[in-house]
Parts: structure tokens; sequence; C-alpha cells
């Protein structure tokens, strides 16, 4: 007896696309069944975000100031997201046993960080949409738009680019073991201080914000809060034009990046037969 | 047949001997983990990164406002108080993470538990490679601020005595702290890895840590009157920078003697409530089956 059972095989694009809804759906829908992340993801940055607002405070700052603090207290819900569950991401994936069942699915490695992309974009778009409403309420931020359609590009640039360069350092994290928790550890802080989280970044001196644009972040939140704020523009590093173009260059280069060093590290940690270690 | 096995007496320790193996071996333990991942001039580069940013995005932030004016009293209230908070991040999140440490990521805490150990000492041994971290961070913070901003840290008018006990008062403080939240971690499934940050976040803010309670609006100051933290960070303050602190109303009405009287206080309540806590929370991980549990949450 022989049995025989139809299997609907998809290839090309309708593939592509079915594997970044496939890796996006357990973020997007774990988000909504267990709705405590939420409240936990809410309140420490608004706990932080706080702390800073008083120090603002403390020292007589211009009302503009705890502006800045909201919208960076907010952005870090993106860059948290980008580096603990995208660049990391392969990592805890291979510690749980996970990446080996993705590289030998006959789909696409950039489908599935680009699922983890999209489903990291729809939770920490989330979560910095309700630390802004909640952070601009509880200290009275006021903000008035520029131009709309410049803010809205800022945003999405903003957006592709940052979740690229996640995309290609979660190929660096592919060869690493215990140190990768260490170096995710250690790009918070730092990077809060060279993106200029809660400051604009042009105090730091031109060579060293130019540095830090590297982070997309950095011109990203440079441009809308002079597109955001009342005199932003006084305290931008560039203008919005020269700032959305560097943009557009971050995101088609860490893109391609993304593509070329996946496939170079996937190359190297099969030879290497580091796909299914476990260094803990 | 029975077999009996006889433990030579020279092998057999008492109670307060296994207790001092058991925090030495987990401070190395705790040691070897946290270090020993890289060579020590990355860890070492490591390890200081972190911290001196933190104050770095505190300095930028006042050097801004104030056009860099860091001789005053404002600035070295909040430059002394971010350094030593180093310590409530490290110590009591510490503590606490081993649990997650070693249940969730190296997945031996139903090893430990099965090995003749006291476990809430072996907990608090694992913080000691946290507060050498601390301390280190702590001191090079301190040297930069005195270097380059203006910190007016002058040896000879520290007052020594009152900073070491102080000091020792408040770690210990902070490692019972921590204990309590590891009990507590046992018992959870979901947000355990937030659960030190959290508190630390929550002590950050309401501490007086980086700007004077009167600061907070008044209906919320009350908070920071009830946080351990509070007392800890005046007295090292005072210690340290008695002129600046003395410029400060938050707790001006009370002497050192009474500031000690608390925090020593804070810290009897703190080992009571933390051995209740963790025997309550210990029966019920082990009724429930929570030691050997990995969420990957």
């Amino acid at each position: 007896m022989t049995l025989t059972a139809k299997v609907t095989k998809h290839s090309g694009l309708r593939l592509f696309l079915m594997t970044v809804f496939g890796r996006a759906y357990p973020r997007m829908v774990g988000m909504l069944r267990e709705r405590s992340w939420m409240l936990w993801e809410i309140i420490l940055p608004i706990l932080g975000v706080s702390a800073y607002v008083f120090i603002y405070r403390a020292i007589g700052a211009p009302e503009i100031y705890i502006g800045f603090v909201v919208m960076g207290g907010a952005m870090t819900a993106f860059w948290l997201n980008v580096l603990w569950s995208m660049s990391s991401q392969l990592y805890w994936e291979k510690e749980m046993g996970n990446l080996s069942l993705y590289i030998m699915a006959p789909n696409s490695m950039m489908g599935i960080l680009l699922g983890m992309a999209v489903g990291g974009l729809f939770f920490a778009g989330q979560r910095a949409l309700v630390i802004t409403i909640v952070g601009s309420w509880i200290f009275g931020v006021s903000y008035e738009v520029v131009s709309y359609w410049q803010l809205f590009a800022v945003f999405m640039l903003t957006m592709v680019a940052l979740y690229g360069l996640g995309m290609m350092t979660s190929s660096l994290f592919l060869l690493l073991s215990r140190e990768a928790w260490h170096l995710a550890n250690l790009a918070q802080e730092p990077i809060y201080l060279a993106s200029g989280f809660y400051f604009p970044v042009k105090n730091l001196t031109f060579w060293v914000a130019a540095g830090a644009s590297i982070i997309p972040l950095t011109m990203g939140m440079d441009a809308m809060r002079q597109l955001v704020f009342p005199d932003g523009s006084s305290l931008g590093f560039l203008s919005v034009d020269i700032e959305i173009a560097i943009l557009v260059g971050l995101s088609v280069l860490f893109v391609v990046g993304a593509k070329l060093m996946l496939d170079y590290m996937e190359r190297l940690a099969i030879r290497e037969g580091r796909l299914t270690e476990s260094k803990r | 047949m029975d077999a009996q096995i006889t433990i030579p007496q020279s092998r057999q320790d008492n109670t307060f001997q296994r207790l001092v193996r058991t925090f030495r071996v987990s401070a190395w333990l705790g040691w070897q983990i946290e270090a020993n991942w890289a060579d020590p001039l990355v860890f070492a580069i490591y390890a200081l990164i972190k911290p001196l940013a933190s104050a770095a995005i505190i300095v930028v932030m006042y050097g801004i406002i104030t056009q860099g004016d860091f001789g005053q009293p404002i600035f070295a209230y909040i430059f002394i108080g971010n350094a030593f908070y180093i310590y409530v991040g490290q110590v009591m999140s510490g503590v606490s993470w081993a649990v997650i440490d070693d249940r969730e990521h190296y997945r031996m805490l139903k090893y430990v538990y099965i090995a003749p150990i006291h476990i809430p000492t072996y907990l608090l041994g694992r913080g000691v490679a946290k507060f050498v971290f601390a301390s280190i961070s702590v001191f090079v913070t301190l040297l930069a601020g005195v270097l380059f901003l203006q910190i007016p840290l002058d040896l000879l008018q520290v007052d020594w005595l009152l900073f070491i006990v102080s000091l020792a008062i408040g770690v210990n403080m902070l490692a019972l702290m921590g204990l309590m939240l590891g009990s507590i971690v046992l018992l959870l499934v979901n947000h355990s890895f937030g659960m030190g940050e959290a508190v630390a976040g929550a002590l950050y803010l309401f501490s007086g840590a980086i700007f004077p309670l009167e600061v907070l609006p008044e209906w919320i100051r009350w908070v920071g009157f009830i946080m351990p933290v509070t007392y800890w960070l005046e007295l090292i303050r005072r210690a340290l920078l008695p002129d600046i602190a003395a410029g400060f109303p938050t707790l001006a009405s009370l002497s050192n003697g009474q500031l000690l009287g608390i925090m020593l206080g804070l810290t009897v309540f703190f080992a009571v409530a933390a051995f209740l806590t963790f025997n309550y929370c210990d029966r019920e991980a082990r009724e429930r089956g929570y030691i050997d549990r990995t969420t990957n949450y």
C-alpha cells in the first residue's frame, strides 16, 4: 500500500514572503497573547526616562530637553530590540537548537532575518508609541511638526537602516559563543551616549557625532527632533535633507551588507561546525 | 547487606566551615563566569566602558545645560550619587541574576541544589565578583571625576571611618536585597530577566541618586524616604564630600549616627526578610518543580 499526500510546494517570492510572515508571526502573536510584556516593557523605560527628565529639571534645563529625553527613551525600544532580538537572535537560536532547523529548511535565511525584523519592528513600535504617549503626558511635552512627510520618511529610513544593521550584525553573532551576551550588553550605554539618546548629538563635537552617525538612530533622532520640536532645528547636527540622504545611504549599505555577510558567515559557520555548538 | 559510608573525621566540617567554603567557592565561580570569556585586557575594557559611558551621559547632559560649569555643588552631588549607584545595579541585581544564570542559561541550578551546600550563602557568594567589578568601576569613575571634572574630593578631608562603615553596611544590605529578589525570581515564569533591572531602575529614580529628592513632585517624594539606598547615598556623600552634602536639605535634620542607625536597622530587616522570603520561595519552587525549569522566555 502506498500512502501519498499532496503537498503544496512554494517557491520564489511566495516562499520568501511566507518565510518572512512565518518568522514574524510568533513575535506579533506572542506579544498579543502575553500582554504583560507591554506593561513590563513600558515601566522600565519610563523609569529611565523619568530619571533623566528629573536630572534636567534639577539643573534647570529648558523644556525642549525634556522632549528630547522622552523621544530618546522611546527610541531605546528600537535599539534594544535590534540588539537583543535581531543581532544576538541567531546566537539565542543556536543555544536553543533552532538554528540548525532554519538552515535545514528550504527557505531563505534573509527571509528569516526579515521576518525577525518585521516582527521586532511591530513589537518595538508599539512600545515606543506607548512610551511617547505616556512620557509626553506625564511631563507635558508638546510637539510642533514642521513637515509630516519628512518625518515619515526619516522614521521609515531610520528603521530600514537600523534593522538592516541588525540583520548584518546577526550573522557576526553566528560565530560568537559566551561573549555574545556581553557584547550585546556592552552596546547599550555607550551607544546611548554616542548617539545622543538624551541630548543633542551636535554637542559631542563634529567628528564624534559624525562617527556616531554609522548608527542610524543618531541621524534619525537628530532629524526627528528638528522636525517635531519648536526650535529643534537650532540644536540639530546637520540639516534634515542631508540626514535623509545619509539614512538612504545607510539603508542600502546595511541591507546589501546583511545579504553578503550572511552568505559569508553561514558558509564559515558550516565549515567550522559552529551552527550547532553550544558553549555556555 | 547494608553498606555504610563513613566520612573520615578530617573531612567532616562544622556548619560555619561549610558556609565559608560555600561562599568562597561560589565567589570564585562567579568570578570565572564573569571574567574568563575574554582575555584580561578585553575584559578590563569591557568592565570599564559601560559604567564610564553611563557617567558620561550625565556629564554631557549637565555640561550642555550649564556650559560646562562643573564646579557647582549640584554636579558633585549628582556625580557621586551616580558613581556609587553602580553598586546597586551590580551587587543587588548580580545576586538575583545568579538564579537566572544558573537555571536558564547554564542549567545547573538543579546540580547546585543537590550539592551539600547552603543555597542562600551560595547566591550571596555569587555577588562577590559583581562587588569587585563595581568597586573598580566606582574607583575609575571617581578618579575621572577628580582629574577631569573638578569633583572636590580631598583624601585628607574624607571621613574614612564613616565611609568604610557606610560602604560595608550598604553593600551587605544590597546583597540581602538581591537575595530577596533572587528568591522571588525562583517563582517567576515571565519577566524574571527584568526583575533586578526594574527594582534598580525604581531605586535610581526615587533614591535621590542623581538629583535631590526635592526635585520630585511632592506627592511621590515619600517613596524616596522609604528607600534604604537614599540613606546610604547620603552617608557616602557626607563621608566623601561633607561640605557639599551639607548644602542639600533632604536629610539635613538627621545626624550621621541617626543615619547609620537607620541603615543598620534596615540591614537587619532585610536580613530577616531575605531569609524568610528565601525559605518560602525555595519551598514553593521545590513543590512546583521550578528548580530545573527552563522557560526560554
